[in-house]
């Protein structure tokens, strides 16, 4: 027995990210692990769409991901903490679009053990030295150097063990050119191991050491080791040397603490809280993570809490002594693993769960009415600061990634009746959950669509010199006539644009450097840049039946099935070959590949014939028009198309591919000696019910094909990759590769009579997803026999019920009118209403936290298709829904009869349903 | 077996016994066993994000808080050690 498993969709979610400029150029990229892959984005500047540039699978767990660069250098390195028991550093390649392994360097057994280093990774930040360490004891610092030839070196392992000790974060000190230190958050658990009443454990404090690495010495040793009063979840370091007072944040439950070695005090000050908070009291507040921006002359952190606000934290300084913390509150965004500040403005937040985002930061809160707290201000011990949160103010939402994670269930079912089932998830968790509905193809987005006068037959665009960077005109050929449309701001019909309007069209095509040529039935027209235009007229009753042409060379079969072939030469003049040859049946379509940069002609010719075989006929001077190879197909051939695959983004070219597009529907893919013009390795693809139409378009810079049938597919090459995906979108008839300011990477495609513009943007995506909003975690959902619906169990741990929400409102309302004075009440009243008006959804704010043991669960039945929730049937507090299922039970004949298991847990004291 | 290897064979358990924690020996306690096996499962979670993802979910909690409670809670995941008899 065999299984078989195949990635329909690779993990969405992400674990880690990190950024730097890993090409080597001035642009910053995102590295993300999503568990098992590591991908590096890039968001564009201009127009702030995140890329994805690779995607590998690393066959492993990544645990930590940093990046760093050594002193002097212009391009970030990656390191990766994983499973493997080894540290590795990899090298972004731009050219080859791959990660180079520079070391990989093994200290332990593989697996996430306790004992072997992985987890975390602390980066001197000069690039100096890497400490990776493990959740307990081992930590290993590694020093990072260069050779003669400016390569990356990395020395054996220094040990910076210490037994019986916990570890929560560790991070590089930033110390300057100063011995590179490490910073570590410990726990000791020895004594309490031994003490069997306990106390120890009661009385085991936190503690942070700082490890230096002792350049001259080689060795590690524990600096200084400090116990601290909370236990802290993790560090931030703070710029050292030149650019600040060096030193990290602590961030622990409720405070934030800034410490240093030497004379400095510890500065601490509270993490604010929202004023009116649902939220159980008991509960403390930790950041989940932070990011750092730093210019030459300033720098600050951004932290996020975990109800999702994100915080400026900036530090005064007096000399070279921190006085002070501020903390204003910035804006709130979902929960994220992690965030990076980028140079040209932009944060991106890889959410916990659910999509992510990528937002500009648009203000940097520095001039605005929000408070800002300060270490410096007198509070009481326990007591804290209150914000108010609001929606953003100084973010801008740029993009937005999808991403499924987690799904929680799945089914597959085709409710929408479309011939291919849909695949049916509920994804996420909370209030950002949602049903997603996914569908095999390319989510197309429609730019404008037109209405013609007729029918038309074909459409294609040219440009009116080749070094163009956008289309110059819409040539749309109709029975008996030709339109050119002009593009510009507006699309328009010109009739000055030498072509000839009183004929249909075969082909069109930008000839040479500023030159159209226009095939119709009677003739060719050559129209030169100053609209000179050269005939070439087909002789005596013989019109022209097929053609292909790309930029330099034009060939002909003439009814009867004799191939004429025409050649640029270099004074840009059209000239015909001097022999024609005879096929041996008639020609039902010909391709010819575009121009390979740096060469006269492009050498083979495929020509489809009625006896269904596909020949390559050679177009080299020395044996021009004599035939190379032939293959035999199953069925009528429709259209040939060869493109140039694989290539990379600056030209270089790829392996040639001769696409067959068969009258049955199928679709060939056959590789095409570029020396011999062998034809070898076909795969085939059944694509729909009508004969396949192919189309050469450019995508991301490379050559790409649209392949029509009773469906619209596009073959193209992303990510070292072949995918066949088909659109989701109607189904068309024929189309071209449109390029225009607003759309670069387009399609014009003509369906009945209109013509659309069309643009695919999410290459290398295999779904096309719906997402329609839900209240809860969704646990499980059942699909209604007879009407199709879904019905959804939406549970939640730790939260409040709609109706519990809003009487703990209304009470918090009471509680404000009866804690202020008689001369306050009219301030409190309006106060009150104000705090029951706001408007603050749990989507973006998140729900508040109502404590363990809290359970909160809704039915719902919605309609897949529509996405409308047609019932809501809301369970009191803490019953919650666990699992349902459709039962037919004999005595019932007629109706199936859901079945809904929840469980009841007693509601602690103070609460009523 | 000879007094020399007997002594050999006792050395290197006691090198394992320090090179790798929770290494078991003949006077291994139970509570000492199962606060190793905790300890080793927390450890596990922590380094696999996936389960990390599964405890967030089921207790709806982020997931750097349900790291942080699974290192506080690997000093004394099976409570204080029981009195040693006295021998």
């Amino acid at each position: 027995m065999h299984l078989y498993n195949l990635t329909l969709q690779r993990a969405t979610g992400i674990t880690h990210a990190t950024h730097g400029n890993f090409s080597g150029s001035k642009l910053q990229e995102i590295v993300v692990s999503r568990g098992k892959i590591l991908e590096i984005l890039r968001p564009d500047p201009n127009t702030g769409k995140v890329i994805t540039l690779l995607s590998v699978e690393i066959f492993g767990v990544v645990r930590s991901l940093m990046a760093f660069r050594l002193t002097g250098g212009s391009k970030d390195y990656i390191i990766v903490g994983s499973d493997s028991g080894r540290i590795v550093i990899l090298e972004y390649n731009p050219t080859k679009n791959a990660f180079d392994k520079v070391h990989q360097e093994t200290f332990g057994k593989s697996g996430c053990r306790r004992i072997v280093p992985g987890q975390y990774l602390a980066i001197d930040p000069k690039g100096r030295a890497v400490m990776i360490g493990a959740v307990e004891k081992q930590k290993l610092v590694y020093i990072l150097n260069r050779d003669a030839q400016a390569r990356l070196t990395i020395s054996s392992p220094l040990e910076a063990h210490k037994s019986n000790t916990f570890v929560y974060h560790l991070v590089g000190v930033d110390v300057g050119f100063e011995n590179p230190m490490f910073a570590c958050l410990e726990m000791d658990y020895e004594e309490a191991d031994i003490d069997p009443s306990g106390d120890a454990a009661q009385n085991t404090k936190q503690a942070i050491t700082f490890y230096e690495l002792d350049l001259g010495l080689n060795h590690v040793v524990r600096k200084y080791s400090e116990s601290l009063d909370e236990h802290a979840n993790f560090l931030i370091t703070v710029p050292g040397g030149s650019d600040g007072p060096s030193g990290v944040l602590i961030c622990s439950e409720n405070y934030i603490t800034y410490k240093n070695l030497g004379d400095q005090p510890d500065i601490r000050c509270p993490i604010p809280r929202r004023r009116n908070d649902l939220d159980d009291p008991e509960r403390g507040m930790i950041f989940v993570c932070s990011a750092t921006h730093k210019t030459k002359s300033m720098f600050f952190f951004l932290a996020q809490t975990e109800q999702g606000d994100i915080f400026k934290i900036t530090l005064e300084l007096d000399e070279d002594m921190v006085t002070e913390i501020k903390l204003k509150y910035f804006d709130t965004t979902p929960v994220a693993t992690a965030m990076c500040v980028l140079k040209t403005g932009f944060l991106f937040i890889s959410s916990e769960f659910g999509n992510h985002y990528l937002y500009q930061i648009a203000h940097l809160g520095d001039d605005d009415d929000e408070p800002e707290f300060s270490s410096a201000m007198p509070l009481e011990e326990g007591d804290t600061f209150f914000f108010a949160p609001r929606h953003l103010r100084n973010l801008l939402l740029v993009d937005e990634m999808e991403s499924l994670s987690p799904i929680i269930n799945c089914q597959v079912a085709d409710l929408a009746n479309e011939d291919t089932p849909q695949l049916y998830m509920c994804c996420g968790r909370g209030p950002r959950s949602s049903l997603r509905v996914l569908r095999h193809g390319l989510e197309v987005s429609e730019m404008a669509v037109s209405e013609l006068p007729g029918n038309p037959n074909a459409v294609w665009t040219v440009k009116r010199r080749a070094d163009d960077e956008f289309d110059s005109y819409i040539i749309v050929s109709f029975v008996n006539a030709t339109l050119v449309l002009s593009i510009g701001e507006t699309v328009e019909e010109v009739t000055d644009s030498g072509f000839l309007g009183t004929t249909p069209t075969l082909a069109c095509y930008t000839l040479g450097e500023d030159a159209l040529v226009q095939i119709y039935p009677d003739g060719i027209r050559h129209i030169r840049a100053d609209k000179r235009v050269n005939e070439w007229k087909a002789p005596g009753k013989r019109s022209i039946f097929r053609c292909a042409v790309n930029a330099r060379q034009v060939v002909i079969a003439l009814t009867g099935g004799e191939l004429v072939y025409f050649e640029m030469d270099p004074t840009g003049q059209l000239n015909e070959y001097t022999e024609r040859r005879e096929m041996p049946a008639d020609v039902i379509c010909m391709s010819i590949g575009s121009v390979p940069q740096g060469e006269q002609r492009s050498r083979f010719l495929a020509v489809g014939l009625a006896d269904s075989t596909v020949r390559i006929i050679s177009l080299d001077p020395s044996d021009c028009l004599s035939p190379l190879s032939m293959q035999a197909l199953p069925a009528l051939p429709e259209s040939l198309c060869i493109v140039d695959m694989g290539g990379s983004e600056d030209g270089q070219s790829g392996t040639l591919y001769l696409n067959i597009g068969l009258q049955n529907g199928v679709l060939l893919r056959t590789v095409l000696d570029s020396v011999t013009g062998d034809l070898a390795d076909t795969r085939t693809r059944y694509l729909g019910s009508r004969p396949v139409k192919l189309f050469r378009i450019r995508m991301q810079g490379g050559e790409a094909v649209l392949a029509m049938s009773s469906r619209s597919w596009m073959s193209y090459y992303f990510q070292n990759r072949f995918h066949l995906t088909p659109l989701s979108y109607e189904s068309l008839e024929y189309a071209a590769g449109f390029s225009s300011e607003q759309c670069p990477e387009g399609v014009v495609a003509i369906s009945t009579n209109t013509l659309r513009i069309l643009a695919i943007e999410k290459l290398g995506a295999v779904f096309n997803q719906m997402s329609f909003p839900l209240e809860y975690t969704p646990k499980k959902f059942v699909i209604h026999p007879d009407t199709g619906k879904l019905v959804i169990i939406e549970t939640d741990h730790n939260a409040y019920t709609e109706d519990i929400k809003r009487q703990r409102r209304i009470q918090m309302a009471e509680e404000m009118k009866e804690a202020a004075g008689p001369d306050e009440q009219e301030l409190a009243q309006e106060m009150a209403d104000a705090f029951l008006n706001e408007d603050l959804p749990d989507s973006i704010f998140g729900a508040p936290k109502a404590g363990p043991g809290m359970w909160a669960s809704i039915v719902r039945i919605m309609d897949p298709i529509e996405g409308k929730t047609s019932f809501i049937h809301r369970f009191d507090q803490n019953e919650a829904a666990v699992s349902l299922a459709y039962c037919k039970f004999s005595i019932q004949h007629r109706a199936a009869i859901l079945v809904i298991m929840f469980v009841y847990r007693q509601l602690p004291e103070g609460f009523s349903n | 077996m000879s007094g020399a290897e007997r002594y050999n064979i006792h050395s290197q358990l006691e090198h394992l016994q320090s090179k790798y924690i929770g290494t078991g020996h003949a006077d291994t306690t139970k509570h000492e066993w199962l606060t190793n096996q905790h300890r080793d499962t927390f450890a596990s979670i922590l380094g696999h994000p996936d389960l990390i993802n599964f405890m967030a979910i089921c207790e709806n909690e982020t997931k750097a808080r349900i790291r942080f409670n699974l290192v506080e809670k690997m000093l004394q995941p099976c409570g204080p050690p029981p009195e040693k008899p006295e021998d």
